[in-house]
C-alpha cells in the first residue's frame, strides 16, 4: 500500500542555525505517527514544512505519491501548538466561519457532539479554558473530514484529566481511519496514541519504529526498583544498578531471579516495583539527556 | 465567494462587538468637530485676505496700491491665476477682495454681502480712485465649512490606516493568520475581505459623522452627494491599501504604529486637513500631490464648497484610483501570513 506521506532529506536552515537536518520518513495510511522529542528538537518545524506553513530549505514532500497540490489544504486538518482565533466570535460562529472555507464538512451538530462543545457554544472563543479551547481547535482541525491530521503538542498545558479526555477524542478520530501526525514531548502520550514513532533530537531523527519495537530493540531488560535505604548494603552484588534520587533501579533480564537473590540477601521488598523501560529511558539512553530538559 | 463573505461577516462582527473600537471611531470625530467649531468660530475676524489675480511676481504691485500701513500684519495677499477659482473664493467670503491690474487700470471684485469687502474697497479707493468695481454674491464659507472635509478625511484616514493595519498585525502576532493559512483561504480572499469590511465601516461611520455634524453645524454642501460618496470611497480604498502595505509583514505592533504614523503625519500636515497651503512654499504643495488624502480633500472641497461636478474632479478621482491599484499590488506582493 502506498504511504500517504513520503518525506526525503527535509532540511530547514535559519541563518547559521540548522533547525532540521536531512529528515526523512514515510507514513502509512491510517496510523498515528508520533514525532517525539524535547522542546527545540525540530518537531514543529518539521511538521510545519509538511503542512506547507514553512518553506523547506531543501528536500521533498510527497503526498499520496505526488507533490502537494492546491487541494492539499482541503484534505488535511491542523491543530497548532499555539494559535488564536478571531476576537468577539462565539464557538458556534467560529465553527460556521471555518466550515465556509471547505468544500466538504462534517455536520456541525456531529462535530459539537464529538468534541463535546455543547456547554460553551455561545461563549466567545477567546474566553474558553485551556481544555475547552483545545477541543474547539481539534474540532476546527477535523471539521473538513480530513484524511491527514496534524496535531502539534495538542495537550501541552492541559491538566491530567483534560489530557486523558483529549486522548479519547483522538482515539475516536483514529478509529475512523484518518492518518494522524502527532508531535509531543510526553512519552506517555506517544505510548498511548502512536502506532509508529520517530524520535527527534537537535534537528535529526535518532530512532524510528513502533513504541514496542523501539523498546525491544534498545532494551533487553526490566527494572527492579527499590528504595535505597532497603537495599544499600547489597548493591555491590548486582551489575547494572542506576540511582535516581532515593530510588535504586536494578537492570535485569529476569525479574524472578533478581527478586529471589534480593530475598536471599534479606532485603525488604516493601518498596518494590518492577517496570519496563519507557520511551523516556530510551531517549535518555540515545541522547544522554531527558525529554523535558 | 462563500469564503470571502464569511470572512467579511466575521470581521464586521468583530468590529461592531468591540465597543471600544466603535466608541473611538464615532465619538472622537464628533468631539473634534464640536471643538473645532467653537475654537475657530471667530477666526476670520482678525485678518483681511486679498486675492491678486496675476502672476506671483506682480504681488508687490498690490502692496503699492494698498497703502503702506496695510502692508504690515493686517492683510494677507494671495496670488491666484485662475479667475474662476478666485471668484468662487470671493463668493464664499474666502477672499474679502479680488484685485486685478488690467491695461486700463485696476479692477476689483467684492462680495455684496461681505462687510470686510466694503472696508477694503474704501481703503483701495484712496490709492486707486479710478478702480473698476464688480460684485459677486454667495454664502460665506465659514472655517467649519472648509474644515469639515478635512475632519471627515482625517476620520477616513485613521480608520483606513490604523483600522486595517493594526488588525492584520495583531492577527499575525496572535497566530490568527497562521490558523487561516492552514485552511484553503487564499491571501486574496483574506485581504479583500479585510479591505471591503474596513471600507464598509469607514463609510458607515463617516456617513454618521456627516449627518450628525450637518444637523448641529449646517455646513456647506453645494455639490452631488453621490459624487462625494465616490470620492470618500476611492480615498478610503487607497488609504486602506496603503495600510495593507504597512501591515504586510510585521508582527510588531509598535513598529506598525510607527510606520502608520509615518504614513499618516505627512497627510495630516500637507493635505490641508486643518489649514490651507495657499501661502506655503511650492515644493510643499508639490509634495502634497503624492498623498491620496490631498486628492480626496481637494475633490471633496470642490464638491462641497464649489458644487464641482464629475469633470471638475476627474483628475483627483483618476489619481486616487491609480494609487489604489498601485498600493494594493504592492501589498499583495509583500503580504506574508506568518511572522517575518
Amino acid at each position: 500500500m502506498q504511504p500517504i506521506l513520503v518525506i526525503e532529506n527535509l532540511r530547514k536552515q535559519y541563518g547559521n542555525v540548522l533547525a532540521v537536518e536531512n529528515v526523512g520518513f514515510s507514513i502509512a495510511e491510517g496510523i498515528c505517527f508520533g514525532l517525539l522529542g524535547p522542546n527545540g528538537a525540530g518537531k514543529t518545524t518539521t511538521i510545519e514544512m509538511i503542512e506547507g506553513i514553512l518553506k523547506p530549505t531543501s528536500g521533498s514532500i510527497l503526498y499520496r505519491g505526488a507533490p502537494r497540490s492546491n487541494n492539499f489544504l482541503q484534505e488535511i486538518g491542523i491543530q497548532f501548538q499555539s494559535t488564536a482565533l478571531m476576537d468577539f466570535m462565539t464557538v458556534r460562529e467560529t465553527l460556521k466561519l471555518f466550515s465556509n472555507f471547505y468544500d466538504q464538512t462534517e455536520s456541525l451538530d456531529e462535530l459539537i457532539r464529538q468534541c463535546d462543545l455543547g456547554d460553551f457554544l455561545d461563549r466567545y472563543a477567546n474566553k474558553l479554558s485551556g481544555g475547552q479551547q483545545q477541543r474547539l481547535l481539534l474540532a476546527l482541525a477535523i471539521l473538513n473530514r480530513p484524511q491527514l491530521i496534524f496535531l502539534d503538542e495538542p495537550t501541552t498545558g492541559l491538566d491530567p484529566q483534560a489530557r486523558r479526555n483529549f486522548w479519547q477524542l483522538i482515539d475516536t478520530i483514529k478509529r475512523r481511519g484518518a492518518t494522524i501526525i502527532l508531535t509531543t514531548h510526553y512519552m506517555d502520550e506517544a505510548e498511548q496514541l502512536c502506532d509508529e514513532l520517530a524520535i527527534m533530537d537537535r534537528g535529526k531523527i535518532i530512532a524510528r519504529g513502533s513504541p514496542a519495537q523501539l523498546l525491544q530493540e534498545h532494551f533487553g531488560y526490566l527494572y527492579v526498583c527499590l528504595d535505597r535505604q532497603d537495599c544499600a548494603h547489597v548493591l555491590g552484588d548486582f551489575v547494572g544498578v542506576e540511582m535516581h534520587g532515593e530510588r535504586v533501579f536494578i537492570r535485569t533480564q529476569s525479574a524472578e531471579q533478581t527478586l529471589q537473590e534480593l530475598m536471599a540477601k534479606g532485603v525488604s521488598l516493601q518498596s518494590l516495583s518492577v517496570r519496563n523501560p519507557t520511551l523516556e529511558d530510551l531517549f535518555l539512553k540515545l541522547t544522554g539527556h531527558h525529554l523535558r530538559e | 465567494m462563500k469564503t470571502f463573505l464569511a470572512l467579511l461577516l466575521a470581521r464586521n462582527k468583530e468590529f461592531y462587538r468591540d465597543r471600544a473600537s466603535i466608541s473611538w471611531a464615532v465619538i472622537l470625530p464628533v468631539i473634534i468637530i464640536m471643538a473645532v467649531s467653537v475654537a475657530f468660530s471667530g477666526r476670520d475676524q482678525q485678518l483681511f485676505k486679498i486675492g491678486l489675480l496675476a502672476q506671483a511676481s506682480t504681488q508687490n504691485v498690490a502692496r503699492v496700491v494698498l497703502s503702506d500701513a496695510l502692508q504690515k500684519n493686517y492683510i494677507e495677499v494671495v496670488t491666484i491665476q485662475d479667475q474662476e477659482k478666485a471668484l468662487t473664493r470671493v463668493r464664499h467670503h474666502q477672499f474679502d477682495l479680488l484685485l486685478q491690474q488690467t491695461e486700463s487700470g485696476w479692477r476689483y471684485w467684492i462680495n455684496d454681502n461681505a462687510a470686510k469687502g466694503e472696508v477694503l474697497q474704501a481703503l483701495l479707493l484712496v490709492s486707486a480712485p479710478q478702480a473698476h468695481k464688480e460684485t459677486v454674491s454667495g454664502r460665506a464659507v465659514r472655517y467649519i465649512d472648509w474644515a469639515m472635509p478635512g475632519v471627515l478625511g482625517m476620520n477616513i484616514m485613521f480608520g483606513a490606516l490604523f483600522g486595517v493595519g493594526y488588525v492584520i498585525v495583531r492577527y499575525r502576532k496572535m497566530g490568527v493568520l497562521k490558523r487561516l493559512q492552514a485552511t484553503p483561504v487564499t491571501a486574496f480572499q483574506f485581504l479583500s475581505a479585510q479591505l471591503i469590511s474596513r471600507l464598509l465601516i469607514i463609510t458607515v461611520v463617516s456617513g454618521m459623522i456627516f449627518v450628525g455634524c450637518d444637523i448641529f453645524l449646517d455646513f456647506l454642501m453645494l455639490g452631488s452627494y453621490f459624487l462625494l460618496f465616490i470620492i470618500a470611497l476611492l480615498g478610503g480604498f487607497s488609504m486602506i491599501a496603503l495600510g495593507l502595505i504597512v501591515s504586510s509583514r510585521t508582527d510588531n505592533e509598535e513598529l506598525a504604529g510607527g510606520l502608520l504614523n509615518v504614513a499618516s503625519y505627512p497627510m495630516l500636515l500637507l493635505s490641508e486637513v486643518w489649514f490651507s497651503l495657499d501661502g506655503a512654499p511650492q515644493w510643499m504643495k508639490t509634495a502634497a500631490q503624492v498623498l491620496p488624502m490631498t486628492h480626496m480633500l481637494d475633490a471633496a472641497r470642490a464638491v462641497m464648497l464649489e458644487g464641482a461636478g464629475w469633470r471638475d474632479v476627474s483628475v483627483h478621482l483618476l489619481v486616487m484610483a491609480v494609487m489604489s491599484v498601485v498600493f494594493l499590488s504592492i501589498a499583495a506582493v509583500m503580504f506574508r501570513w506568518g511572522k517575518n
